[in-house]
């Protein structure tokens, strides 16, 4: 089942005087537990293009079908709506409130998408409980080392049951070893069944995925499946086994 | 409509988080706040006491007496130099007047003189020794701790006997009594024959009985002012107020009869009565009243533009914390409640502090004598005003936050 339809998309921003083309005619589909990596150099557009999967950004021209659904035609509430019941971030850069602990942040989509705060709660501490981090809940961001956080991000990520994870560069700025334990967890949450993206310009990120999308001035230069997917061994960390 | 109620109560603790966050910035910024709802309160519930002290001033008067004068109390129509040229009025138009009127329950002559009273060695100046007859006691409501009024006998004899007003006895005798002793006026001996309980207020000045002596009206021409160069003014009560504008009419008629009127000459004497001087007042208090919102509502003002401010600043600084949320499905909507309760918030912790001030201010005021209670309404009022300070002042910081890209916010370092 196709989860995202894009169609010829564009998007160009106006700079000054200047229309710069991000993307200019990008065409892909992507299924129910797929595991993408989209590459690129900077400047290829990789960053607009998932702003656009995210529903952060809508195109300029071209079709975006998100499980059926036209987002190019959907206004603010929708794409909000969408962004919070269907797609889990994980940033470069973490991206948790710096000031509410890290069952505060887990739960904040909840929050948005109207749960009741004794659900809220049980889901966000099994959401933490399943990176790991069970220990770690009522800590602050500062308190947390940065693989720590990235977990809590993808706790966040997980606990509305999204239909995809969308990773951005999500190993950035973090060590490698920290950065292949988090890549370790992603595989496990692939393994589960989930639909993940992940942007990055690190080849050997990349060859965690089972499909990698190479981007270059705005264009699918290659669109590929990788023979040879680096499988990490084992469980990352403290991640709980799931039966399912 | 549920869902609008919970988004209430997660901006609410949303809010409450983010203020305890920020504590030194929230309490500056309260500040403003504080300090505009302390003086609106302060000043309405001052404005309130002065009212109310006219009121119960204004009401010992008793509101079905008239007041027969040479005088117009209020007036806008007649020049005052006609009031002036006018003939005084004499004790035997006020004798005229009471035998020929049928209607009032009393009538009483009273003619006025300033003079300094001495007891022993203390002494109080500039007193009012109003000169009356014993029927003046039925022309008002007072009420005595010591003694009687002057009786038909000591009037018409025009005997040395007086009877005092409480703030007058408290200063010519500290430690109480008073009734049966000898007070001099004008180096004539008085024998104090009743000492008055408290009756109007201080608003009244002068004129608040509390302050005053009464005299029989033969020794005022007797002893203080010349009777045929003084003019008096006869107090009229009326059985009822239902009967008050009867008797005002049959005394415009007996009253020109008694001055010889033509029937085309003007009354050349006004009929006064307590309504006129509350209309005045009201008058009066609805300009300080007035100037004084003015004033405090600029206080509330400058609050607010505090509040607004800061809100800008606290938007612009949480870009980031915006575009994160927006990231994971917050609707326009949400962000807007949040910012909106913020403010609201930080605004209400701010009025109640400025309530709380203005109580004790209004507990210190009310020290010196000045009625001064903070009531329910003003309660309503304090978290009235500063809800609506914080709505208004976090609107348009909450309206850009909420209108932020996610994507442009996300990037925002």
């Amino acid at each position: 089942m196709n989860i995202i339809t894009i169609e010829h998309i564009a998007k160009i921003y106006q700079v000054g005087s200047e229309e710069v083309h991000a993307l200019r005619d990008v065409s892909l589909t992507i299924d129910k537990n797929e595991y993408v990596a989209i590459m690129g150099p900077s400047g290829s557009g990789k960053s607009t293009l998932m702003n656009m999967l995210g529903c952060l950004d809508t195109p300029t021209r071209g079709l975006y079908n998100f499980k059926n659904n036209s987002v190019s035609d959907m206004n603010d509430n929708d794409l909000a709506s969408i962004r919070n019941r269907e797609i889990g971030f994980v940033f470069q850069t973490f991206n948790l409130l710096p000031r509410s602990n890290a069952l505060h942040n887990v739960e904040l989509p909840l929050i948005y998408a109207g749960v009741n705060s004794a659900d809220r709660k049980e889901r966000a501490i099994a959401a933490l409980e399943n990176v790991g981090l069970g220990d770690r809940m009522y800590h602050k961001p500062n308190e947390l080392s940065g693989g720590q956080r990235q977990r809590v991000a993808v706790a966040r990520a997980l606990v509305t049951n999204p239909a995809i994870i969308l990773a951005d560069e999500p190993t950035g700025n973090l060590d490698s070893k920290t950065g292949e334990d988090i890549m370790t967890l992603f595989n496990h949450i692939y393994e589960l069944g989930n639909t993940i993206i992940v942007v990055t310009h690190e080849e050997y990120i990349a060859e965690h995925a089972a499909r990698i999308i190479r981007l270059r001035d705005g264009l699918v230069e290659k669109d590929e499946v990788v023979r040879h997917r680096y499988v990490p061994n084992g469980i990352a960390g403290a991640v709980k086994q799931e039966g399912n | 409509m549920r869902n609008y109620l919970f988004e209430l109560k997660e901006g609410l603790l949303i809010s409450l988080r983010a203020i305890r966050a920020n504590k030194i910035r929230s309490v500056l910024t309260t500040l403003g706040i504080i300090i505009g709802v302390a003086s609106v309160v302060l000043m309405s519930t001052a404005i309130k006491g002065i009212d109310q002290a006219f009121q119960t001033g204004v009401a010992s008067l008793g509101s079905d007496n008239l007041y027969i004068d040479k005088w117009a109390w209020f007036n806008n129509d007649i020049p005052w130099w006609e009031l002036r040229n006018r003939k005084n009025l004499q004790m035997e138009h006020y004798k005229k007047y009471k035998d020929m009127a049928k209607l009032p329950l009393a009538v009483a002559p009273t003619s006025w003189t300033q003079q300094t009273i001495k007891f022993q060695d203390k002494s109080v100046e500039f007193v009012f020794v109003q000169g009356t007859t014993d029927e003046y006691i039925r022309t008002t409501n007072l009420t005595f701790d010591d003694g009687r009024f002057f009786n038909e006998l000591e009037s018409n004899g025009g005997r040395n006997v007086a009877v005092i007003g409480s703030e007058i006895a408290k200063k010519l005798f500290p430690n109480g009594g008073g009734f049966n002793e000898y007070i001099k006026i004008k180096g004539n001996k008085f024998k104090i024959i009743g000492v008055l309980s408290e009756q109007g207020s201080w608003v009244m000045g002068n004129f608040n009985p509390d302050n005053q002596v009464f005299i029989p009206i033969e020794n005022v021409f007797k002893s203080f002012s010349n009777e045929s160069f003084s003019s008096i003014t006869i107090n009229v009560r009326a059985p009822n107020s239902q009967m008050v504008a009867d008797v005002k009419e049959e005394a415009i008629g007996i009253m020109r009869r008694v001055r010889g009127l033509k029937y085309d000459q003007p009354d050349d004497f006004s009929i006064n009565q307590q309504e006129g001087l509350l209309t005045n007042i009201n008058q009066t208090i609805g300009v300080i009243e007035a100037a004084g919102l003015v004033i405090t509502g600029l206080a509330l003002i400058v609050g607010a533009i505090g509040i607004m401010n800061i809100m800008f600043v606290s938007v612009k600084e949480r870009t980031k914390e915006i575009g994160i949320r927006k990231a994971i499905g917050a609707k326009k909507r949400t962000i807007l409640v949040q910012f909106i309760t913020e403010s609201a918030i930080i605004c209400l912790i701010g009025g109640m502090i400025g309530l709380g001030i203005a109580v004790i201010g209004s507990m210190i005021i009310a020290q010196f004598d000045f009625p001064s209670t903070v009531e329910i309404d003003a309660v309503i009022l304090a978290v009235g005003i500063s809800l609506i300070t914080g709505v208004l002042s976090g609107f348009a910081p909450a309206y850009t936050a909420a209108k932020m890209d996610p994507v442009d916010a996300l990037r925002y370092e």
